[in-house]
């Protein structure tokens, strides 16, 4: 969708704002808010593509006004609801409803340093799904305007650039967000000049780099 | 917010999705166990280590994988080499993606409208406004972390840095010159 969340290029969103010693959360609810939500995760209620659309779902007014962890509460409590952990009335009342079924907590206090550290290597190779694209070759991005779900920035929309890396076989976001199947298929790192993005004021040595999908890309 | 959040968590805890136990060690691994310090060492071992350098940019999953920082958010690790010619930025101008394991959590700063909307269009700017000047004909790469990669910046080694321990040398690698919009620190 082409919302405010793909910000990539605006202006005037002010200067960037650096806090000396930062701490990890700047309250103890933003912390329960991190920790609700992976703890949630091993249910396989939803998965990271329908998660981050919720927030892209937000007004947009809202979504510039509120905090990262006001937009992970909001998301999480939509969530929760949508995939029927609770019921709103539950969520009004704060408590379980009467003779509502009791699960117990997948994530345990021990399996939590695994979740967070571990060695096990992702998995990005299937001989069977073939790329349709190669490293050096000139792509263009789709320009698409989906009103789901989109990893294509809008400001690559249509432009030329060069497959610089193939990442492998992954899972499309713009069905997997909406429960249309992971369709996976090849992703890259596609490099497109600064100048190709932002015109001729933009350095003649920069680039930026994207992550995209083989729907994304069309031959150029 | 702080007692809208309780509310809901009490009620999970009662329905029994969640172990309040589980959330306790949930936030003290990442306020305590996860954070730069881990990239920090990754960094420092390819400064003194040049196979595992070469490793490291060759398959960043394998090499990180030896010290035990994959994990979520941070399985798909590439890292990107800075040298005097060529200057590494990372960002996620979609939402806010970050190496997890290797970085912690991310600074509210790489979070914000600010830095993800500017961080492409302008990146020499975005660069002088944390104080690092680029010479013109250093080549500038952003990385907009649009899918499941992870981005995690090797800085160069500091001058002056020979006779550095491998441990010394990880105390000069900061936060902000893995993800781009620093250099390493000096000794």
């Amino acid at each position: 969708m082409n919302g405010v969340h793909d910000m990539g290029g605006m202006h005037g969103m002010g200067p960037i704002e650096v806090e000396q010693n930062e701490p990890v959360f700047h309250s103890r609810w933003e912390a329960r808010v991190y920790a609700l939500h992976r703890a949630m995760g091993p249910w396989r209620k939803w998965n990271i593509d329908t998660g981050r659309h919720e927030i892209e779902k937000l007004p947009p007014a809202d979504y510039l006004r509120m905090s990262y962890y006001e937009k992970w509460f909001a998301r999480f409590v939509s969530l929760i609801v949508k995939t029927g952990v609770v019921t709103q009335a539950e969520v009004d009342s704060g408590k379980p409803a009467e003779g509502s079924a009791k699960v117990t907590p997948l994530l345990t206090p021990e399996a939590v340093p695994s979740v967070a550290l571990n060695r096990n290597l992702p998995n990005t190779v299937d001989p069977s799904v073939v790329p349709q694209f190669e490293v050096g070759q000139r792509v263009r991005a789709r320009n698409i305007n989906p009103t789901g779900h989109t990893r294509l920035p809008r400001y690559a929309r249509g432009k030329v650039g060069v497959v610089d890396r193939d990442h492998g076989v992954h899972i499309f976001p713009d069905t997997s967000a909406h429960g249309l199947g992971e369709k996976r298929q090849h992703c890259y790192s596609v490099k497109f000049s600064a100048r190709e993005l932002w015109g001729d004021a933009a350095s003649p040595r920069d680039s930026v780099y994207i992550d995209l999908w083989d729907d994304y890309l069309e031959r150029a | 917010m702080t007692l809208r959040v309780k509310a809901i968590e009490s009620l999970l805890v009662e329905k029994g999705y969640v172990d309040p136990a589980a959330l306790d060690a949930l936030v003290d691994t990442y306020e305590n166990k996860v954070g730069p310090r881990n990239g920090a060492q990754v960094v420092a071992r390819a400064w003194v280590d040049a196979s595992y350098k070469e490793r490291l940019l060759e398959n960043a999953p394998k090499a990180i994988a030896e010290f035990g920082y994959l994990g979520l958010q941070g399985e798909h690790m590439v890292v990107l080499e800075n040298t005097p010619k060529v200057h590494n930025l990372v960002v996620c101008t979609l939402c806010s993606c970050y190496p997890w394991p290797v970085l912690g959590l991310p600074p509210v700063w790489y979070k914000s409208s600010p830095y993800r909307s500017r961080a492409v269009i302008d990146p020499r700017g975005v660069l002088r406004e944390f104080g690092l000047e680029l010479p013109e004909d250093v080549e500038v790469r952003v990385w907009d972390s649009t899918a499941e990669l992870r981005y995690l910046v090797l800085p160069e080694r500091p001058a002056g840095t020979e006779g550095l321990s491998e441990k010394e040398l990880a105390e000069l690698v900061t936060r902000d010159s893995m993800i781009g919009v620093a250099k390493a620190g000096k000794p």
